[in-house]
């Protein structure tokens, strides 16, 4: 099991006023993820925890492109993987800021 | 004095060996006396085709084949479009055979691999099936063709059933040259359906012991499809099949074109597409086209071959695919690659390994999967010469240079690839494994599947890269690092160059062509699992036994 939290400043925030979404489930090759309308509106966090270890860097590349993608400011988004693919984990994050924003 | 008749009076020494085996009348030979047969008819060092296609075996004859007396029957040269059986390899082993030209082996892709590396297999060449059937009527003509068939008459007349395949083709290279043909049929009947083989090409016809193998190499279970394959499938739909107007096609085999079929009624009707694209096929009879042809999207398929539980469905649509006159399909897979070569604007499938500059091949160290006909359909033929829209538009944007009025078209070939295969092996890579393989066991021509200056377009989940637009080497490696998400390979992009790249339309994301994430889900589908395929079909398609989950 691997802990891992990165934070981002963003330039506005996620639009939308829905307060949290959930999307996803925990199987094999998914991955669940929760977002929580908590931060300021600048802010985002990704918190994640993961039953694969070592993949950190593609973990922080996925989500850096994410909120480049999204600016979803204000939002805090924690994932429970079951050892999901990279574009699995790109797709759901995007899904789940439409929720947000619906 | 010349002999000009020394093949054909080996041919008769041969055929009155083979006599003596007979069962009674006609040509009948009984399963059990089909070695003997062999060991009567064969002669070392005869090139031999055991047809292996893409679903029909000849698995009886195999089987007698392996069973052959090694000290008669030795040093066989196989000609053979499939490597499928475990028989077709078990002959190199024991001395049977020694020299192979083939062009497909998936199921036995790692064993394949392991003989080619051990040196049991003398290795001619990887073909394309165009490529093998033509070398068939040039320099590896067979002495002896071993074929299947569903039923023939006491003469020899041979139904082929659906799957003609590539029966025609292997007959009429051996028999007008000298060659025996020797048929296994699942029944002798008095009188067969339809003649797809004339009898007098046919010199002995072996009573099988079980019906033979088809492998149902076509359907995919909609149960098994991911976003990430639906959210590709859209992409290409709107962004290649639309854009182009693409009406004419090839689809590979795998879970992405699987998709796209699936999404023709219902995406493909949002986009107000039906009757504008995706109308004529060459194509097995793909499971997962039931939902489009149902909804009126298709009006014309023609086949390679059959598929497994297929064949009532289409004995129920005769509109749409090619059926003779007792109602079955014909299938013919020279044709059909010839309909995918010259008459189609584009062709879209998958691969293992793309590389920097787009080659593409399935060849990986431990598998030798071979080609099959996709280098056939992937590929832009050079001697077209009739003009359709699709093929003008892709001609347009890859002409730089040169007089416009001198511009001719291009075919569509177009990589549909999730950036991780299974076990996140990563589809981009810096080098194939072909090249690795072609040095270890010394061949000349390293087995890459697509070249590089074929292919047009790759789609990703990540977007599609347009490779017509590049106009030079590093734009074309970085629209191809562009489209190639997290793997080495992508995240070694440039990322300004790759922003330069969108700007210009040679890559589009998903939200540059109007893609809503939240679409990509598998309510999308036509069909959700196989029993909605059988739903959609009225009842008419029959799934085999290890696709009824229900």
């Amino acid at each position: 099991m691997e802990s891992l939290t990165f934070r981002h400043t963003t330039k506005k925030p996620l639009p939308g006023a829905k307060p949290q979404a959930i999307t996803g489930v925990v199987a094999s090759g998914n991955l669940e993820v929760l977002l929580e309308r908590v931060l300021p509106p600048d802010a985002c966090e990704v918190a994640i925890e993961t039953p694969i270890t070592g993949y950190g860097p593609v973990w922080e590349a996925v989500v850096a492109d994410f909120v480049a993608r999204a600016e979803p400011g204000g939002i805090r988004i924690s994932i429970n993987d079951g050892g999901a693919r990279p574009d699995t984990v790109s797709l759901r994050l995007l899904q789940g800021a439409r929720l947000m924003e619906g | 004095m010349a002999d000009w008749r020394g093949d054909r009076q080996a041919r008769d020494a041969r055929l009155d060996a083979g006599r003596a085996h007979l069962a009674g009348r006609g040509k009948v030979v009984a399963a059990q006396a089909a070695v003997d047969l062999l060991e009567a008819v064969l002669r070392p060092g005869d090139r031999v085709c055991l047809e292996g296609d893409n679903q029909k075996q000849a698995d009886c004859l195999a089987r007698a084949l392996s069973a052959c007396d090694p000290g008669r029957v030795h040093d066989l040269h196989m000609v053979q479009s499939g490597i499928v059986l475990p028989e077709h390899l078990d002959v190199f082993e024991t001395g049977i055979a020694r020299r192979l030209d083939y062009s497909y082996s998936g199921p036995q892709g790692a064993r394949i691999a392991r003989m080619l590396y051990g040196g049991q297999i003398q290795l001619g060449a990887v073909h394309t099936y165009l490529e093998l059937f033509a070398r068939y009527f040039m320099d590896l003509t067979p002495n002896v063709a071993l074929i299947a068939g569903v039923c023939a008459d006491r003469d020899g007349n041979l139904y082929t059933g659906p799957n003609t395949e590539d029966t025609p083709t292997v007959v009429e290279a051996t028999h007008f040259k000298n060659g025996v043909v020797i048929a296994q049929v699942n029944e002798i009947v008095d009188r067969v359906p339809r003649v797809d083989i004339p009898g007098d090409r046919i010199d002995f016809v072996v009573a099988a012991d079980k019906p033979f193998y088809v492998e149902p190499l076509f359907t995919r279970d909609p149960g098994a499809m991911t976003e990430t394959q639906i959210l590709i499938a859209m992409m290409a739909i709107k962004g290649i099949y639309a854009e182009y107007g693409i009406r004419r096609l090839n689809h590979g085999i795998g879970f992405g074109t699987a998709a796209i079929e699936l999404l023709l009624p219902t995406y493909g009707e949002r986009l107000g597409l039906k009757g504008k694209i995706a109308t004529h096929w060459a194509l097995n009879p793909h499971p997962t086209l039931i939902p489009a042809i149902e909804s009126g999207w298709v009006e014309q398929i023609h086949c390679f071959g059959s598929e497994v539980g297929m064949d009532r469905y289409i004995r129920a649509r005769p509109d749409i695919f090619f059926t003779g006159s007792d109602g079955s399909l014909r299938s013919n897979r020279a044709f059909c690659q010839t309909a995918g070569l010259y008459a189609c604007d584009m062709f879209i499938g998958a691969t293992l390994q793309i590389d920097l500059m787009g080659h593409s091949s399935t060849v990986t160290q431990s598998r030798v999967a071979g080609f099959g006909g996709a280098p056939n359909m992937g590929s832009d033929p050079h001697g077209r010469r009739h003009p359709s829209d699709p093929w003008m538009k892709a001609g347009r944007e890859g002409q730089v240079v040169g007089d416009p009025a001198l511009m001719r078209g291009r075919k569509l070939v177009v990589q549909l690839v999730e950036t991780f295969g299974d076990k996140l092996v990563p589809t981009f890579v810096e080098r194939l494994d072909a090249l690795e393989l072609a040095r270890k066991i010394g061949l000349e021509l390293a087995p890459v599947m697509i070249y590089a200056d074929d292919v047009t377009h790759i789609v990703t989940e990540e977007g599609i890269a347009n490779l017509l637009l590049c106009r030079d080497a590093d734009e074309r490696e970085q629209a191809i690092r562009g489209v190639a998400g997290y793997t080495e390979v992508g995240r070694g992009r440039d990322r300004a160059k790759v922003e330069a790249l969108r700007a210009r339309g040679v890559i589009r994301r998903p939200e540059d062509l109007g893609i809503e994430p939240l679409d990509a889900d598998r309510s999308l589908l036509a069909a959700r699992s196989i029993k909605d395929l059988v739903h959609w079909s009225g009842g008419l398609y029959e799934p085999p036994a290890r696709f009824r989950n229900w």
